[in-house]
């Protein structure tokens, strides 16, 4: 199963999510969160974007969800400390945080692959654009 | 030339100077971005200030490995965007000088290089989107042009952070494109930039601080 990792700088935003993503699915997924920093402030942390990639990953991969600027730049600098042939399983998209998560939720709960799930986000025309 | 002592004292007036400024960086970020800028750099700095005793206790004197430490004590510490971007501009400034156990200017126009390329890559920011970058481009370019020049390194380390001090105050009648106040669009117009003006700081400090340690040697101290 791939594994699913949602970033927000908010602990309550990744907790909604996972509320909503679960109630769409029969079963537990491989879901982890990292909401805010380790010391309680909203912002994110290299840390625990790091454990939460450890805790769901397989060789199937690891989907990072991301809310704003920052948490993207410390999701991509918890992926770079990470060994290159872990590396190329994990994918960081740009895709809304909510939608995307109930998306890859039900992808995941089916047994999808990674590529599979990229195409429910482009089916579902969940690309970020600007 | 600057030893690794002398490094570790620049970067142990770093934070103090960042303690300092806390209330007005957090300012600057409240007027335009989440009020936290102040606050995260403080964090990040006391964090490296502990990492830099440790650093003096095991005698580590690779300027390189001392500049990777405390960019990694950045990015786990800061919390907001500054920590991946602070973080990747030491952790690059690092491998400029990975394994020198002392550092003169045109190391320091490495580091400078190291750090500008990892923030602009990190961030993905270019000059006038109001960023950290408006103030560490324009310093790297002086240090660019200064090859042919005739100046001693005080002088030059002046003219960089005048360039930077230039670029901050640049970033005033700017609109952000990028971080949390380009969300702000027109409005982020007249507030100067929180990330310009921590770098200005950063790189006042080296100034002031490399014309103490010189200052020092000369009168034998
Ligand atoms: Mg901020």
């Amino acid at each position: 199963m791939v594994g699913l990792v949602v970033v927000s700088h908010s602990p309550k935003i990744v907790e909604g999510i996972k509320d909503l993503a679960l109630q769409m699915i029969p079963e537990e997924i491989p879901l982890a969160l990292s909401g805010g920093t380790s010391d309680g402030r909203l912002g994110t942390d290299f840390q625990r974007i790091l454990t939460a990639i450890n805790q769901v990953y397989s060789e199937d991969g690891v989907l990072i969800l991301y809310d704003l600027g920052s948490a993207l730049m410390s999701a991509e600098m918890a992926k770079e400390s990470l060994p290159p042939e872990k590396q190329q399983n994990i994918s960081i998209l740009k895709v809304p945080i909510v939608e995307g998560a109930v998306t890859a939720a039900v992808e995941i709960s089916l047994g999808k692959d990674m590529n599979s799930i990229i195409n429910a986000f482009k089916e579902a025309g969940l690309e970020k654009s600007f | 030339m600057l030893s690794a002592s002398d490094v570790i004292y620049v970067l142990e007036k770093m934070g103090t100077v960042i303690a300092e400024n806390k209330e007005y960086l957090t300012e600057l970020d409240s007027a335009i971005g989440d009020a936290d800028h102040g606050i995260n750099m403080t964090k990040g700095f006391d964090a490296v200030k502990s990492k830099l005793e440790d650093i003096k206790q095991k005698n580590i004197d690779n300027i390189g490995e001392i500049l990777k430490i405390t960019g990694m004590t950045l990015v786990s510490t800061v919390g907001g965007a500054a920590g991946p971007l602070y973080g990747t501009a030491f952790m690059k400034a690092a491998l400029a000088v990975m394994g020198k156990t002392e550092v003169d200017i045109r190391d320091f126009q490495n580091i400078m290089e190291g750090a500008l390329a990892g923030v602009k890559m990190r961030g993905k920011a270019e000059i006038s989107d109001k960023t950290m970058v408006d103030a560490l481009e324009p310093a790297v370019n002086i240090l660019r042009e200064s090859k042919d020049k005739e100046l001693n390194e005080i002088e030059l380390l002046n003219n960089v952070r005048l360039a930077a001090l230039q670029g901050m105050e640049y970033t005033k009648g700017i609109q952000a494109r990028k971080g949390r106040a380009s969300y702000l669009g027109a409005r982020s117009i007249g507030h100067q930039d929180p990330g310009a003006t921590s770098s200005y700081l950063l790189l006042n400090t080296i100034y002031q601080t490399v014309e103490e340690i010189k200052g020092k040697d000369i009168n034998g101290g």
